[in-house]
């Protein structure tokens, strides 16, 4: 999955996706456009009739703008939810200064003689305004309608965050997967757009004073005619909407594998993790990608669809140690050991749970588990050796890493040192080979995939199976880095397919083979 | 035609206009003058409503304006600015089709009245399709009193027609309005400052000051008749100039001496100013000669420098101590 090919291989292999989000990019930036002018606009005349308003509506304008994007996105969520609407809000809102304040200046700046005269010759206030007033102030106002569909055009990839699509999701998929030819496949339509649309309005700026007359109205034809656009991809589909995160949506042991291998054709929309589970929740979305032992599964009620077609490589967790300290210690085996077998994928969701959403401390969380257990022991305080343990920055690891020191410090003479917080798999890993730790948990699959880098031929042949995955990361660590894989805990933190509970029982669905069936019939 | 009766408009500490009355006549020109500041732009304003008086009433063509939509009112009353007001993305053409447009002619009707003006106001036909900013101020001008008459409006209203032109644009074109035919049977008042201007084109000359009217009258009455002090130092600047305008050689004819047979070699019509005789007189270079102007074929008056400024003398005396 990770060879290196062309931009363009990969812009043309996902011609059709690329379309699409462009296509929804551009619908995204006009209906916001559309529905800013059709606010702004006369918000812009109103305060040029009022004068005492113009400092508020301006400053008010103004206000909106400084929001950061992200954050005004953020906020527009508890208000609309997710997906276009929010989006088309935060974006509307962001291309109100330029709109009213150029529709305010650009009948300010009308000559008075020519209104004054306007009015003398017996125009009615509405003639004025129509006949005079905006075919002079035109240019003005359409600088100001260039200005924020450019503005636009770049907001719009965060609109990829609250799933509501456009170019984003290459975006943001591109940097989650480190595939930059996936960046580019969506930041290069951004600029282009960006670079057309301005050049178009700086062309009908700059049109004859005369040929404006036909602008007020060409240039409302063209926008519905573009927003328009974000409707088509949203008119097919089945009645299922399903909510991936980037990374998911472009792995092939993501959303492809579910395409190829499942068949499974569903409506999809691209969404940041942070608000994924809740929008499932909330009945915004029907399916999402997520982990197998996320936390929020168990507080947003969710269950996770058994991957009868084994899509997904097997995350198995299981500590792995450098040789050397286990020939050095060999009461260190059997203590890690007992933890074996006793962590299934329904106890580390509720153990997640209650770190990441009761906000109980990893240390509490585990010594509670190992009292129920009848593991736990009071520490011997040993003097016999120490032992360095790390940890990723997540919940789960945290937990673990407790429990193992409880373990240690109750089992045997060695003492513990924790290290926790150390980044990402690669961080770790390179702790481990250069002997900063000693210890470490990790996942089957993270060492097959992104430590051994496996040959995609050798993945293919392995992956469907947890044993096979298991031996293969087993001997390999072995063979090349003198680590051993110990034995599994138990459970699996794999990437998984989940849906509300009750809908799942009320379509009675279990497996993604069964969804598929689901909606193929639904259609 | 007009007519305003007690008129004032009154800003919040100052009265602009304060209690104005006086009538225009079908045909007549009422020449508004007076210093800025002094409240003839307000009054002309308030006759096609653009300003709204705060007492007095307003009554044009027998009706109350405020009787009926401003708009209406407007559509029928010519109204020329000063800095022209020509709308900067219509043609020559389309501006001075705005108020037909609005009046809903007909095509054909409105083309020909467009073509009809720009003849008399001597515009060559090719401007038609141009854009007031390619013309000069004067023919801009031009296309901003033909706009004021495309719909035939028997009434106009002028703010300062002239006052953003160089002076010699200003003289010609003041001489091209004076003589224009259309013009001639329009009830028409016009702002200005120029006393050169109220006095060669206005009928009658108001004078107002600080929102009053200070004078109203003919020039002479002005110029011999002041109803005050103020009059006359408003006049004093040209007031020689003035006067040798506004007395025609019919004023004075008794005055001048019986002329000789046999010497007559030019003749004035009667209708001419002294000062326009003064003029020729001059620019012939030929001062001391005697000139003749006839009114019919026994009746001949001598007419040279010497006789004229004797005229005159005598002519102002009597004017003053009536």
């Amino acid at each position: 999955m990770n060879e290196q090919q062309g931009l363009w291989d990969f812009m043309q292999q996902q011609s059709g996706k690329l379309l699409e989000q462009t296509l929804a990019h551009i619908g995204l930036t006009f209906i916001s456009l559309l529905l800013s002018i059709i606010v702004g606009v006369p918000a812009g005349i109103w305060i040029s009739r009022r004068k005492k308003w113009s400092g508020a509506v301006l400053g008010f304008a103004g206000i909106l703008q400084t929001i950061p994007s992200i954050a005004l996105l953020g906020f527009m969520i508890p208000l609309l939810g997710i997906g276009a609407k929010p989006a088309i809000v935060a974006l509307m809102l962001y291309a109100f200064l330029p709109i009213i304040r150029n529709t305010f200046t650009g009948i300010e700046q009308v000559n008075a003689a020519v209104t004054d005269a306007a009015k003398g010759m017996g125009m009615s206030s509405w003639q004025i305004l129509f006949k005079v007033e905006l075919p002079l102030a035109m240019p003005v106002i359409l600088a100001g309608i260039r200005t924020a569909t450019v503005i636009n055009v770049g907001v719009a990839t965060l609109a990829a965050y609250i799933a509501a699509g456009g170019l984003g999701e290459f975006i943001f998929g591109g940097i989650a997967l480190n595939n930059t030819n996936m960046i580019l496949a969506g930041a290069i339509p951004a600029a282009l757009l960006a670079i057309i649309f301005d050049f178009l309005l700086a062309k009908a700026q700059h049109l004859d004073i005369k040929k404006t007359k036909a602008a007020i109205i060409i240039v409302p034809v063209l926008l519905i005619v573009l927003s328009s656009f974000y409707l088509l991809p949203s008119a097919y589909g089945s009645k299922m909407l399903a909510g991936f995160t980037p990374e998911f949506m472009g792995r092939s042991d993501g959303y492809l594998g579910l395409k190829d291998k499942y068949g499974l054709d569903i409506r999809t929309v691209v969404i940041s993790d942070a608000v994924m589970y809740k929008a499932a929740y909330e009945n915004q979305l029907d399916v999402i990608s997520g982990y197998s032992t996320d936390g929020r599964l168990k507080a947003y009620d969710l269950v996770v669809l058994e991957d009868d077609k084994k899509i997904f490589p097997p995350y198995y967790a299981a500590p792995i140690v450098r040789q050397e300290v286990l020939q050095k210690y060999p009461e260190l085996e059997p203590a890690l050991n007992l933890l074996c077998g006793k962590i299934n994928d329904s106890v580390m969701t509720e153990l997640n749970y209650k770190v990441d959403y009761l906000k109980q401390s990893p240390e509490k969380v585990a010594k509670d588990f190992l009292i129920e257990h009848k593991l736990y022991k009071l520490p011997r305080n040993g003097h016999k050796g120490i032992i360095r343990m790390g940890s990723k920055i997540f919940g789960e690891q945290y937990i673990l890493l407790q429990m193992y020191a409880m373990l240690l410090t109750g089992n045997t003479d060695l003492e513990v040192e924790t290290k926790t917080g150390l980044g990402g798999t690669k961080i770790c890993f390179d702790a481990l080979t250069n002997n900063q730790i000693d210890l470490y948990p990790e996942y089957t699959g993270t060492g097959l995939l992104v430590i051994l880098q496996a040959k995609n031929n050798t993945v293919q042949k392995i992956i469907g199976n947890k044993e096979t995955v298991y031996e293969y990361v087993h001997d390999e660590f072995l063979r090349r880095y003198k680590i051993k894989w110990l034995k599994p805990i138990g459970f699996n933190n794999a990437y998984a397919v989940m849906m509300r509970r009750k809908q799942a029982s009320d379509f009675k669905i279990r497996t993604i083979s069964q969804l598929k069936m689901y909606i193929d019939n639904s259609r | 035609m007009i007519k305003l009766e007690n008129v004032s408009k009154h800003y919040k500490n100052t009265k602009a206009v304060d209690d104005i009355s006086f009538e225009v006549k079908e045909g007549e020109t009422l020449v508004l003058l007076g210093t800025s500041g002094c409240g003839k732009t307000t009054t002309l304003r308030m006759i096609n409503r653009l300003t709204e008086p705060t007492a007095g009433n307003i009554i044009v063509n027998g009706k109350n304006i405020h009787d009926g939509q401003p708009e209406q009112l407007r559509r029928g009353i010519g109204y020329v600015l000063q800095h022209h007001g020509l709308f900067p993305h219509y043609t020559v053409a389309e501006n001075i089709a705005i108020v037909p447009n609005l009046l809903k002619w007909d095509k054909r009707k409105t083309e020909n009245r467009t073509l009809e003006l720009l003849e008399k106001l001597r515009l060559p036909k090719e401007f038609m399709h141009v854009f007031p900013s390619k013309l000069s101020g004067g023919q801009q001008q031009r296309v901003g009193l033909a706009r004021a008459l495309a719909a035939y409006q028997p009434v106009l209203l002028m703010d300062e027609p002239l006052g953003a032109l160089d002076p010699v644009t200003r003289a010609a074109i003041r001489k091209e309005f004076a003589t224009l035919d259309e013009l001639k049977k329009k009830t028409i008042v016009m702002v200005t400052h120029d006393v050169q201007e109220a006095f060669e084109l206005g009928d009658r000359v108001c004078l107002l000051d600080q929102g009053r009217i200070v004078q109203i009258g003919k020039a002479v009455d002005l110029l011999f008749r002041p109803a005050s002090s103020f009059v006359s130092s408003f006049l004093k600047e040209q007031r020689f100039q003035l006067e040798l305008e506004s007395i025609l050689i019919k004023d004075v004819w008794t005055l001048l001496p019986k002329a000789i047979n046999g010497i007559e070699e030019n003749e004035f019509s009667p209708g001419n100013s002294l000062w326009n005789v003064l003029e020729t007189i001059s620019a012939a270079g030929q001062t001391g000669f005697q000139r003749f102007v006839s009114i019919n074929n026994n009746d001949k008056r001598q007419i040279d420098v010497a006789s004229l400024l004797a005229a005159y003398t005598q002519y102002k005396n009597t004017l003053v101590n009536e």
